[in-house]
């Protein structure tokens, strides 16, 4: 493609995305007050807490048991090229 | 150093205030008036930008601020990690709070941050390390500091001075001032089997510009002793607020936060710890009048 | 000494097979006992810290398999800094090498995506590029302009669905049995107050990382159009424009 060409191909791809963001609905409002207080979802102020927390009471076990190692949660209903979720690969290599 | 004192001292106004919560933003919005002050930690607002930071410079143009940090590490053996009194000095410089306080506690040791108050021992060489850094903030900050008395699970063997009086003498020798954590007396003097008010009666009331309290989470240690966990996540205890009656009556009205950093409440509820605390400090006017 | 007593406080937090510090007494109770609770503190407390940044990782593997893969990465990694909401940077790293998590190849991608998505919530603030700026750009400038990219702005790849997957896991999407396998790219920004995740066709990462390292837009097309024949530049470019990916352009003159 000649430069006139590659030139034109770019102006026309601008054209086009300038329409359909023109036409989309509009970009988040910003400068409501509602929106000041907003927290990434779980990310809250708790990163940095006053010290001791409520972890400080419970019996962490400090040994890796096993079972702990095997994952138990929604990756399991996750079929991949590499088996039908983690726990049946798991278990075909024990 | 009670001209020093006086002339540096903490602008927060005599009232009650709360550590500010994301989650209550709306609710503070709503109605402006019915908090005194809020309290943030120093070390949540260290980013850049984003949300954290429009909340906030929202919430300061209604009220007066107090940064409370948790990084400073002023009771380590190692010097103050510069990188950290930057950070402290910008947000500061950004939000020009009323107040800036810190710990009698440690949470940085060869590099590593453990995110959390740990203790140290009360001896004639940690008094003067500790002095010394406290003033090296002050110097550094350009403003008097407010130091909190720790809660604490264990003692160091070394130890030689009391708690009121190792927290009297950096007041008196570097001229911060002291936060008073009623909550944190009260959990020392139950885990080590003292008596609360007696302890609280030795504070240096003179030296007091702020009032901590909050509510705890209650265990059994292994004897089946009753056992105190400073967890912020939970309203304050009756014995708690009696031990804040006493220290009133001592200090007169004072700056007065509800920490209730875990298990994040109701604005209601966290409001409702407020106004008790707003009740107690108007009681203490009145007599006073 | 405090120097010493303090270095064998430390070192006995995270080594668990320490015992407690000798140079520690207890006025009630065993100090083994409350020595653990310091202990308990920092590193459950580290632990949540994690689990409050990769939310999507927990739910993958579940409470019980994150706790202890973050625990192994506090004691490996501890954080250096008190600044918390800058901790677990390396975390998605760790997750990759963690040989319990081998089974799910996609996990450190997911790990990678939340850890953006993180970076940009705290990122400054910038106001982005408004679109219609370029309409002015003269036609025969476009090839040679360069742009400033946001702060908040990550383009991230996977050979996995990561996007499809965290979206599913955080609540964004329905959750379901993942049928079709394809490798994603992610945009990850926050033009204003809302971080917005995006999953970017075929040739987008190529275009926006080579605009982010400074390469010209008509640079940018041909190095995508070279590795995706079936690059769509005026997709690419809605993407771009309405995540606020720029702030500024330069170039027009």
């Amino acid at each position: 493609m000649d430069r006139r060409s590659f030139n034109l191909a770019l102006v026309g791809s601008l054209t086009t995305a300038l329409t359909l963001l023109s036409s989309a609905a509009p970009a988040e409002e910003d400068g409501k007050e509602k929106c000041y207080g907003v927290a990434l979802k779980g990310q809250n102020d708790c990163a940095a807490g006053p010290g001791t927390t409520c972890a400080g009471s419970s019996k962490i076990d400090y040994q890796g048991n096993a079972w702990k190692y095997v994952p138990r949660g929604t990756c399991a209903s996750i079929k991949t090229p590499f088996g039908n979720g983690s726990l049946e690969a798991l278990k075909r290599r024990t | 150093m009670d001209e020093i004192a006086s002339t540096f001292s903490s602008l927060l106004p005599a009232r009650a205030g709360v550590g500010f919560k994301p989650a209550h933003f709306d609710a503070i919005l709503a109605d402006p008036s019915s908090i005194g002050f809020f309290e943030i930690h120093a070390e949540n607002y260290m980013g850049a930008g984003g949300p954290p930071h429009r909340s906030l410079g929202r919430l300061r143009q209604d009220h007066p601020l107090s940064i409370h940090g948790v990084g400073l590490s002023i009771g380590s053996s190692e010097p103050i990690d510069k990188r950290q009194l930057e950070r402290l000095r910008g947000l500061c410089d950004r939000y020009e709070p009323a107040s800036v306080s810190e710990h009698l506690a440690w949470s940085t040791y060869g590099g590593v941050y453990f995110n959390d108050l740990l203790p140290l021992p009360y001896d004639r060489d940690t008094l003067k390390r500790v002095i010394e850094k406290v003033d090296a903030v002050q110097s550094f900050l350009g403003r008097q500091i407010l130091l909190e008395n720790p809660a604490t699970y264990l003692s160091f063997a070394q130890s030689e001075i009391s708690e009121p009086e190792f927290l009297d003498e950096i007041a008196v020798r570097s001229g911060c001032g002291l936060l008073l954590d009623v909550e944190n007396i009260y959990v020392t003097a139950t885990n080590k089997g003292f008596d609360a008010a007696e302890q609280l009666s030795r504070f240096a009331f003179a030296h007091v510009r702020e009032i901590h309290l909050a509510g705890h989470f209650e265990t059994r240690d292994a004897a089946g002793e009753r056992f105190l966990l400073d967890a912020h996540c939970a309203p304050v205890v009756e014995a708690v607020w009696a031990l804040y009656e006493q220290t009133l009556s001592r200090t007169g009205p004072v700056a007065t936060l509800i920490e209730w950093d875990n298990e994040t409440p109701e604005w209601a509820a966290l409001s409702h710890e407020a106004q008790r605390a707003q009740s107690a400090l108007d009681g203490v006017s009145r007599r006073a009048a | 000494m405090w120097d010493s007593a303090q270095a064998q406080f430390a070192a006995a937090l995270l080594d668990t097979s320490l015992a407690a510090p000798s140079s520690l007494i207890c006025e009630k109770g065993a100090i083994g006992d409350r020595f653990d609770v310091y202990r308990n503190s920092v590193i459950g407390g580290l632990v949540r810290a994690l689990a409050t940044r990769f939310p999507a990782v927990e739910r993958l593997v579940g409470e019980a398999f994150f706790a202890a893969m973050a625990r192994e990465f506090v004691l490996r990694r501890p954080p250096t800094s008190a600044a918390l909401l800058e901790y677990g940077e390396d975390f998605p790293d760790f997750v990759a090498s963690f040989p319990p998590a081998k089974e799910l190849p996609y996990l450190s991608d997911v790990a990678r995506l939340e850890d953006a998505r993180v970076r940009a919530y705290h990122a400054a603030d910038v106001e982005p590029l408004s679109p219609q700026s370029l309409a002015l750009v003269s036609p025969d400038r476009l090839a040679e302009l360069t742009f400033d990219i946001h702060p908040s702005a990550f383009v991230l790849r996977s050979d996995h669905p990561m996007v499809t997957i965290w979206s599913m896991n955080a609540g964004e999407a329905e959750a379901g049995t993942l049928d079709h396998w394809a490798a994603e790219d992610a945009l990850v920004t926050r033009p204003r107050l809302r971080v917005e995740t995006r999953r970017l066709a075929p040739g987008g990462a190529i275009f926006l990382r080579r605009l982010a390292a400074g390469a010209e837009f008509g640079e940018a097309v041909s190095a995508a159009t070279a590795e995706q024949p079936a690059f769509d530049l005026a997709a690419a470019l809605v993407e771009a424009l309405a995540s606020g990916f720029f702030t500024a352009f330069r170039g027009d003159t």
